[in-house]
């Protein structure tokens, strides 16, 4: 699961394996995880909260012991290397720059550690700062600065000692949300222009989206799937992870045909089609998903392209300005969801009107019940 | 009033208040005022209880009126007087009148007490002669005064009176840095072996600063632990921290006499463990050694509560930050933890040294006469030899030292940045 790409063949930049970590010696934070982050790549840990993505941050970091496992950096284990001695740029949750030093200072300490000479020093700082466009801050201390602007420095910082690997944890979780989206391109800029590897850590889904090469799905200490954006939307392995990353109709059945790639689902009275996985044989119960932009309103008479055609009853909707949202009765599935564009045309349905919808076999996919992945075989995902 | 105007709308008050020119900054003004007569009874409080005494004691250091009030006249023709040649008729004349008048009011003991802190053993001149004075009568005070002692012919007790006479002087300043005035007026120092208060006051500063030094030694890793230890144990360690705290002092500094006397607890497990011979035992008390742990187990607290408030204060990512940034663990805190835990160590020691600079109780119970401070000194002057106006001058001294030392701070770390807990 974990090899949807294609530069495989290289030694990776950050290998995880077999890693685990338990801060009670009961409960699992990370447990078995695999993952490999290639050079010069943007991987993203994306999960809720106490799913396990900052304390593998704070492994790699050199912050947290291992319970088992190895992570090997350029193909070398650091299990015995202390944090200071990893050349690894972090970007802290809350900054962490030091307030009684300047921001020249700030960004002058991993140097003047570093026994670099002052007029290099001077030199690199100034570079770095033109990197994050804070030319002209040097003297300023970090209290005197916005969100932002400490938010550019401790990139700076994590950026000037040219480290090759940069992690960053949750960095725009005190933002706001506009100042957010412009540090989002900001850092995939930087990133670009460097062509350093980063391992960034967030909850939030969509900056996963918009930042990264790779997006690796945390879940209960596990990755889910480890994928680039697109993939993880569209050929959504998990039902954790179709729900995840996106918005997805889920439907509830048991499988009743399974044959070449295609599987016929019970839902309620209805039998859908759907693409499988072969992750449910026949008689097991699966969820599908559908995503609400694929479902088509009253595809026209004849038209035969699509696989799954339904009546449903519309139950609420909604006008969000750019598109519509219904909320339909569907299979006898409640608050199934679909987006209508805004575009000349479209529209002409009341509130509990039948309408019929559909949509094709490649737009829907049968997966394992989410609830089952709780108690499941944790292996399974490694 | 403030019934009335909560009932009308906001702009109508407004119109009010533009009609009558009430204007805001006046209504300012009587909120300060309000507020003001609210701290007014605090104020009144702590100028009885504390400004007022402290005021009058000090004012004793350079002003003592009793000689002054008692020998007026004496004092007036003393104050014509040369000073080196015979005195005439009139003044014994007046002094006999004056002294007797003394006796009667029972103010006589003072006087001498005060013309013999000017010259030694001039008390029992005076006293006895008065005394004889009463019964003696003749043509001449000269000839009876000189007859009952000698020593009112030469002019030392007469300089003596006239020195004591004064109303306001600085005889207790120097007095108390171990200066003397001279025959001819000129102030000198004291002979090495007559110093006493200058070497004490500096031994109070070396202690108090040895102690406070000791303190943050001890004080900084403990106060480490706990900012950053979970908060269970945290709150553990730091009761820890507070019982000896809220233990009466008498208890703890025995406590330390029961642990380090002679035959204590830890001589005896010396010797018992074979460390040192049963008559080598080690004198840690009634000693320096036993001021200095005794009082530095008293203070730690002042250090720890400080340093502990600064210290949670710096979130733990600022350590990892400098790691992560190459710093060693050494690096990391000489570099980013220490410089940030500066106002907690200025509050610290600062408090630490001007407590332990003022310290009495504990030195007085286990510092023998090594380990006696500056304050004991105030205190045996306050109590024994009942020098009140040296005593005054001695604390006068010791707080112009500290507020020079609160100012040093200001000036060097700057009193808004110091966090007391």
């Amino acid at each position: 699961m974990v090899s949807t790409d294609d530069n495989c063949t290289s030694t990776p930049h950050v290998e995880f394996s077999g890693v685990s970590k338990s801060y009670d010696g009961r409960n699992w934070v990370v447990r078995d995880l695999d993952l490999d982050v290639h050079k010069g790549e943007f991987l993203t840990m994306l999960g809720p909260s106490g799913s396990g993505k900052t304390t593998c941050l704070m492994m790699l970091a050199g912050f947290e012991t291992l319970a088992a496992g190895t992570i090997r950096i350029n193909g070398v284990p650091v299990g015995d290397l202390p944090p200071h001695k990893r050349e690894i740029g972090v970007v802290f949750q809350n900054y962490a720059l030091f307030p009684h030093m300047t921001v020249g200072g700030n960004l002058a300490f991993p140097l003047e550690v570093r026994g670099i000479d002052p007029s290099e020093r001077q030199e690199r700082v100034a570079r770095t700062l033109r990197l994050v466009r804070l030319e002209g801050l040097e003297d300023r201390r970090p209290g005197q600065l916005s969100g932002g602007q400490q938010q550019r420095v401790a990139i700076a910082r994590a950026l000037v000692f040219d480290p090759e690997l940069v992690l960053m944890d949750e960095p725009l979780g005190a933002l706001d949300r506009r100042l957010r989206e412009e540090m989002q391109y900001e850092i995939r800029r930087i990133q670009r222009t460097l062509g350093i590897t980063v391992v960034y850590v967030t909850h939030d889904q969509q900056e996963a989206m918009v930042m990264s090469d790779r997006v690796a799905v945390f879940r209960g200490g596990a990755i889910e799937q480890v994928a680039s954006p697109e993939v993880l939307y569209e050929e959504p392995e998990r039902a954790f992870v179709a729900h995840f990353i996106g918005e997805n109709n889920r439907l509830n059945g048991v499988v009743r045909t399974v044959g070449d790639g295609v599987c016929e689902v019970e839902v309620g009275d209805a039998l859908v089609k759907a693409v499988s996985l072969g992750q449910c044989p026949p008689g097991a119960a699966a969820t599908v998903v559908v995503r609400p932009e694929r479902v088509k309103l009253s595809p026209s008479e004849g038209e035969h392209s699509y696989s799954n055609e339904f009546d449903a009853d519309i139950e609420d909707i909604a006008f969000l300005g750019d598109h519509m949202r219904l909320r339909l009765k569907l299979c006898g599935h409640s608050g199934f969801i679909v987006k209508i564009p805004n575009i000349v045309g479209q529209g002409g349905v009341l509130e509990g009107d039948r309408i019929r919808v559909g949509w094709t076999l490649l737009d829907c996919r049968a997966l394992k019940p989410d609830a089952a992945d709780d108690e499941g075989d944790p292996s399974a995902s490694g | 009033m403030l019934r009335t105007t909560k009932g009308i709308h906001p702009q109508v008050v407004d119109q009010i208040t533009a009609e009558t020119g009430l204007d805001a900054s006046k209504q300012q003004v009587g909120q300060r005022r309000r507020a003001a007569g609210l701290a007014l009874p605090l104020i009144a409080f702590v100028l009885v209880t504390f400004v007022a005494p402290l005021g009058a004691l000090l004012v004793r250091s350079a002003y003592d009126p009793l000689v002054a009030d008692a020998l007026p006249e004496t004092l007036a023709l003393l104050r014509a007087w040369d000073g080196a040649s015979a005195l005439e008729e009139p003044v014994y004349a007046t002094a006999a009148r004056e002294l007797l008048q003394a006796r009667e009011e029972r103010t006589l003991g003072q006087i001498a007490t005060r013309v013999n802190r000017i010259k030694s053993g001039l008390r029992s001149v005076v006293t006895r002669s008065v005394r004889k004075l009463r019964n003696a009568s003749g043509d001449s005070w000269r000839e009876t005064m000189i007859g009952i002692n000698a020593a009112w012919g030469e002019p030392d007790v007469w300089l003596a009176i006239r020195s004591a006479g004064e109303r306001f002087t600085f005889r207790h300043y120097i007095n108390a840095l171990d200066l003397m005035r001279q025959p001819d007026g000129s102030i000198a120092r004291q002979p090495e072996e007559r110093r006493i208060y200058l070497p004490l006051l500096w031994r109070t500063l070396a202690i108090s600063f040895g102690i406070s030094a000791l303190c943050l030694v001890i004080g900084y890793p403990i106060a480490h632990l706990i900012a950053h230890a979970p908060p269970r144990r945290a709150n553990l360690l730091l009761l820890l921290v507070l019982v000896p705290f809220w233990t009466s002092l008498l208890v703890r500094t025995t406590a330390w006499i029961v642990l380090l006397q002679t035959q204590g607890v830890i001589n005896s497990l010396l010797v018992a463990i074979g460390l040192i011979a049963d008559d080598g035992r080690i004198a840690m008390i009634y000693n320096m050694t036993g001021t200095f742990v005794a009082m530095t187990h008293v203070l730690l607290p002042f250090m720890v509560l400080p340093l502990y408030s600064v210290m949670r204060s710096i979130p733990p990512s600022h350590v990892r930050a400098a790691a992560s940034l190459g710093a060693t663990p050494f690096q990391a805190f000489w570099r980013v933890y220490w410089p940030q835990t500066l106002p907690g160590v200025g509050a610290g020691s600062l408090m630490v040294f001007i407590l332990a600079i003022g310290y009495y109780i504990t030195p007085a119970l286990v510092g023998g006469s090594k380990g006696q401070l500056i304050s004991n000194m105030i205190a045996y002057h306050m109590q024994t030899s009942l020098n009140w106006g040296l005593a005054a001058a001695l604390a006068a001294i010791l707080l112009v030292g500290i507020i020079a030392l609160y100012v040093l701070y200001d000036r060097v770390v700057g009193i808004d940045r110091m966090r007391l807990g």
